[in-house]
């Protein structure tokens, strides 16, 4: 726990919890960042939020084992449990896919499944309760540590980024370079504003996977922050306690809606983005 | 807030997931998604096709029992037909018959008759030879009469 002169203050629980365990390369070689060396990490653009990606990856190779474990397996006369409950994901997503991207790729329905099953999970770690995981690794010697790795701005944006790379090289691979260009530069007036147009559309653009990332990390680190606000209704005496513990059923009941309805956003955005850089105006 | 090169790590995972993803759990997945609806849908279909085929061997089933029905009721008809035609040509035949027999027993009895007849007149002829011989109470000579009695029994 955050302790300022020995002493366990709100604002330090808070900072505490939204410093990620980080690691970057300064003049002194590769180096922890900490309290004691006055967080050397931030602002170095070196530096590794080792809490966000290490979570991000184990979830993200969790659900491709479990989906793969049910894929070798996969049982078309009598379907598991498990099989089924995968399976009407698959559904659910190639339904999602198909009503609104019509043209032919390989790559939107099992992309859609990874950002969909992916981020789901990354955000169902926002249900932990808020100090059980940093509690457990700071008995095990580890100081900093965020396992909801969609309230961080990396993870989000290193998604948002790859879409919006997906969303260039598809509208140049449909379109031809001089097609994408077009489009950004003689809509939505005639080619006399191209400066214009290309001002607007080029914002237009941007918007796309910025709005896609600030949105996930926006409202998951918004979740994260009332969790850490109820955590600390627990200290101010038993009435505290009592309201803590209920504002806290409601806002994880709350959240169950958030998360879902988050990753499935950023799927429908993502495909939506795409189908768009499919089209020919 | 702080970006830095925990976003590069985390794009090239996404990509490797990604990648994986496409390759290895979507196109089983989705295979057997719809290798069951086909199944399904044959299934059905072939549900639909017995049920068809139950409806037409159930109208061929009542076909061929109207036929049958038809045909024995004809053949009944018949039956009865060649029966009465039996009888009647079995009245015939013996009323045939009887007349057949009847036409023998009158002939016979006509030949009798005249067998009898014949006799009769024989032995009249010798009543008459005998009598004309008591008569003329000598004996004639029966070839040399012989001639008249052969008259007198034409004349008979």
């Amino acid at each position: 726990m955050a302790t300022e002169n020995g002493e366990l203050t709100s604002a330090g629980y808070i900072q505490h919890h939204l410093k990620n365990l980080t690691v970057c390369h300064t003049e002194q070689g590769w180096q922890w960042s900490g309290a004691d060396n006055n967080y050397v990490c931030d602002g170095n653009f070196t530096a590794f939020h080792v809490d966000s990606i290490g979570w991000s990856i184990f979830l993200g190779v969790f659900f491709l084992w479990l989906f793969r474990r049910i894929a070798k397996k996969v049982e078309i006369e009598k379907p598991g449990k498990l099989q089924s409950f995968v399976e009407m994901i698959v559904e659910f997503v190639d339904k999602s896919v198909k009503d609104t991207f019509h043209g032919k790729s390989p790559v939107i329905a099992p992309l859609s499944l990874t950002i969909f099953v992916w981020i789901f999970l990354m955000n169902l770690m926002d249900l932990i309760p808020v100090d059980l995981l940093p509690w457990a690794f700071h008995a095990g010697g580890v100081d900093y540590m965020k396992v909801v790795p969609s309230t961080d701005p990396n993870i989000t944006f290193g998604l948002s980024l790859s879409v919006f790379v997906l969303i260039i090289f598809y509208s140049i691979k449909i379109k031809g370079a001089g097609g994408f260009f077009k489009e950004l530069a003689f809509q939505p007036f005639g080619p006399w504003m191209m400066p214009f147009n290309l001002i607007l559309e080029g914002i237009g653009l941007l918007a796309k996977p910025v709005s896609l990332a600030l949105r996930l990390f926006g409202n998951l680190y918004a979740g994260e922050l009332i969790f850490m606000l109820i955590a600390l209704l627990f200290t101010a005496g038993i009435g505290g306690a009592v309201g803590g513990v209920l504002a806290h059923i409601v806002w994880a009941i709350f959240h169950i809606l958030v998360i879902v309805l988050q990753a499935f956003i950023f799927m429908m955005l993502t495909i939506v983005y795409l189908s768009m850089a499919h089209e020919d105006h | 807030m702080n970006i830095n090169l925990t976003l590069v790590v985390q794009m090239v995972a996404f990509a490797i997931f990604v990648a994986f993803c496409m390759k290895y759990v979507w196109p089983p997945l989705l295979g057997a998604i719809i290798e069951r609806q086909k199944k399904i849908a044959e299934g059905l279909a072939a549900a639909e096709k017995g049920e068809h085929d139950l409806v037409l061997a159930k109208e061929s089933a009542v076909n061929t029992l109207k036929e049958a029905k038809a045909e024995s009721a004809k053949l009944v008809e018949q039956a009865k037909k060649r029966h009465s035609e039996i009888v009647e040509s079995a009245k015939d035949d013996a009323r045939e018959e009887a007349e057949k027999i009847l036409k023998g027993a009158r002939a016979e009895i006509e030949q009798e008759v005249n067998r009898a007849k014949e006799q009769l007149r024989a032995q009249l002829a010798g009543l008459a030879v005998a009598g004309a011989e008591k008569i003329l109470e000598r004996n004639i000579d029966a070839a040399q009469q012989n001639d008249i009695v052969e008259k007198l029994v034409t004349e008979l």
